[in-house]
């Protein structure tokens, strides 16, 4: 995984609720067997409408996506995070997000932040009035910036660690193997077996 | 709702504990100040679209899978419903990197045609392999369904995947406990689909993220273990990852004699541990979500979000009718996506398919249950009935209900996900309309630019002899 310490960047505001992954990548992506080329399908069904924000040149570049309450509910599909990224954005900024894509994304080093509504439609105005505004997202002070201003956020100590180390979370936890082997060895004898 | 968060906390030492704080308690392989917590997976479901991006990290770092015994695969969301192999390239070497991946790791997986295959959330249950109190994950959403037995079942994504091929762990924070009580009985002709439904319009598409959901009360207790699955199944459109119902007398008689259930004295151990799965009396959920389950008819949902359903009785809600502004803008592009005029009587929806199946909706009972209304009748739209398993569909043919959907002019097909996402060939073209027993009317879902509307079985099977969204009781 990519670490994650501090980015800044411009920012694209997505101004919809309830962004499904569904939305986010469609099904038919979902066939590839590989992990790159999932930025073409990124709001592949939006993104034929001439209007949809993303296709407005003034935003090319950008890197955070500001985007509306419960962004990336509904299926675990992690394509969505590979699309996210491989378009270019490092960071998603939103009042909520699902559970599995945000569990999803700080698996990839897609940085997740939770903003109250208000900051989120704020920072959505600012980078409407100017594209090329640069939204900094400082993982370390744990802090979103614009301008003068500035907007705390919470991440739990262990994600950000991970973030900020670019860590493996298979690599830490097979540190652990013991652990996992005693536990083994204390399962209830008729536990079903697929074998 | 009445949030109980900080009583819970100061009363944690003496309070008892919730079916979810125990299950997920016995299964912390390693706790740390600071960490989230390390859970041994039970059960680990594989099928072909979520997996191979997995299978190749397990490559690229030599490692192997450590419990192949407690894994299995199947063959799901791209495989066609009717004979034959599959025609898209693409979806066809996804489904061979599957068996590739099977082969090299030493996994059991039912590919096509299998006797066993079918949709991954169907055939756990199936074989007697989801029993309570289990810890299960799959690349897959619906992995929820399986916590209609009592266990903690969520789904992940593909990192997650390979870090649970890799150490039959996660690593993750315990969520929150939410109960949805649900008490009186369910008025007749009123199903589970229409339960959920109702739950997810009323706390929302977002109302149960960062918990763990128990479903308890009168209405629950008296589902059968099909109902309590898609209850369960339906949890994640709430938000919940993971939806649970203590085990009882249901749950174990579902599972005696099963392929995978314990047998002889073990079978009775177990039982007896089951039995301990259970919230304690005095256990304190941070949410309660209280509903009356006899005041509820049947439910259908109008736009493109589960959340966005209203009873089959009402009209097209108009987007004034949400103080919200989010909820008001979401409502008028759904409706502008749907086709819909807002104060249209939900009965007058005109549909061009019904479909009955998926992991919502497509086990037996479900499958009796439109066969019960299409007997002696004959459908007006296209209606494809698909089972969620090979073995549904064997059940289904003794029972002769192939036949009765058959006379009735509907399309009788093979095990597989079909057109609950549009993966396989079965999809609605753009600006078609579905009545689906599926579980998501996104945008786009079940073919671009297609328009669903969720509902139950029974009202599916109405729908495709009127044409319009009917309920049975209007028949
Ligand atoms: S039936 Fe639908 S929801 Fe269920 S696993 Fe298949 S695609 Fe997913």
């Amino acid at each position: 995984m990519e670490a994650f310490t501090t980015h800044t960047g411009t920012a694209v505001p997505l101004r919809r609720s309830n962004v499904d992954t569904d939305q986010i990548i469609p099904a038919v992506w979902l066939k590839q067997v590989s992990r790159t080329g999932f930025e073409k399908g990124l709001f592949a069904a939006w993104r034929e409408d001439p209007a949809f924000v993303l296709n407005n040149p003034v935003y090319q570049g950008a890197s955070v996506l500001l985007a509306g309450p419960d962004f990336g509910t509904g299926s675990s599909r992690e394509h969505a995070v590979w699309a996210l990224q491989q378009y270019g954005f490092r960071v998603v900024i939103a009042a909520r997000f699902g559970d599995i894509f945000r569990n999803n994304s700080t698996k990839m080093g897609l940085l997740p932040v939770v903003l109250d509504a208000k900051v989120v439609e704020e920072l959505q105005a600012a980078a409407e009035a100017d594209p090329t505004a640069e939204i900094t997202v400082d993982l370390v002070e744990r802090q979103v910036r614009l301008g003068e201003s500035a907007w705390s956020f919470e991440i739990d100590d262990y994600t950000r660690w991970r973030l900020l180390e670019g860590l493996d979370d298979i690599g830490l936890t097979l540190r652990h193997a013991d652990d996992i082997a005693t536990y083994e060895n204390g399962r209830q004898p008729w536990l079903p077996t697929t074998v | 709702m009445i949030t109980r968060g900080k009583r819970r906390k100061e009363a944690l030492k003496t309070m008892g504990r919730t079916l979810a704080e125990k299950v997920w308690e016995q299964h912390v392989v390693r706790r740390a100040e600071g960490e989230p917590d390390l859970l041994f997976i039970d059960l680990h479901l594989i099928h072909e679209v979520t997996s191979p991006q997995a299978f190749d990290g397990l490559r690229l770092a030599d490692r192997k899978v450590r419990r192949p015994d407690l894994t299995i695969a199947t063959e799901d969301h791209n495989v066609p419903t009717v004979l034959g192999p599959i025609s898209d390239p693409v979806s066809r070497a996804q489904v061979e990197t599957l068996r590739k991946n099977a082969a090299e790791f030493g996994l059991r997986l039912h590919p096509m045609g299998d006797a066993g295959q079918g949709v991954v959330h169907i055939i756990g249950p199936q074989f007697g392999l989801t029993q309570p109190g289990m810890t299960i994950v799959c690349g897959d959403s619906h992995t929820s369904t399986h916590g209609a037995f009592g266990g903690i079942a969520f789904g992940i994504g593909t990192s997650e995947v390979e870090h649970v091929l890799a150490t039959q762990t996660l690593p993750a924070y315990r969520p929150k406990t939410m109960a949805i009580e649900v008490s009186g009985a369910l008025p007749y002709g009123v199903t589970a689909k229409d339960l959920i439904l109702a739950i997810i319009a009323k706390i929302g598409t977002g109302g149960g993220q960062g918990y763990i959901v128990e479903y308890r009360g009168e209405a629950i207790r008296n589902l059968s273990m099909e109902g309590r699955m898609t209850v369960c199944n339906m949890s994640i459109e709430a938000g919940a990852r993971a939806g649970m119902i203590a085990p009882d007398e249901t749950t174990f008689a579902y599972l005696k004699g099963r392929p995978h259930a314990p047998e002889g004295p073990a079978w009775d151990e177990a039982v007896a541990y089951w039995r301990t799965l259970r919230t304690d009396e005095d256990a304190v959920f941070d949410q309660v979500v209280e509903i009356d389950a006899s005041t509820l008819t049947p439910f259908v949902t109008w736009g493109t979000n589960p959340g966005q359903g209203a009873p089959l009785a009402a009209s097209v809600p108009a987007p004034e009718e949400f103080a919200d502004p989010v909820e008001r803008s979401a409502a008028e592009r759904a409706l502008e996506y749907m086709g819909l005029t807002a104060g249209t009587p939900l009965r007058d929806v005109e549909v061009d398919t019904v479909f009955v199946g998926s992991c919502t909706n497509g086990r037996l009972e479900d499958l009796r249950a439109a066969a019960d209304i299409l007997r002696g009748r004959t459908v007006k739209t296209r209606t494809l009935i698909v089972p969620g398993s090979m073995l549904v569909k064997l059940e289904a043919e003794r029972e002769g209900l192939d036949e009765v959907f058959r006379a009735a002019g509907a399309e009788w097909r093979e095990a597989g996900c079909s057109m609950c996402l549009g993966m396989n060939p079965d999809t609605l073209a753009p600006g078609e309309r579905s009545a689906s027993t599926s579980n998501r009317n996104f945008e786009g879902r079940q073919g671009k630019g297609g328009r669903t509307h969720l509902v139950s079985p029974q009202v599916a099977a109405a729908t495709a002899v009127t044409g319009k969204l009917t309920a049975p009781a209007d028949l």
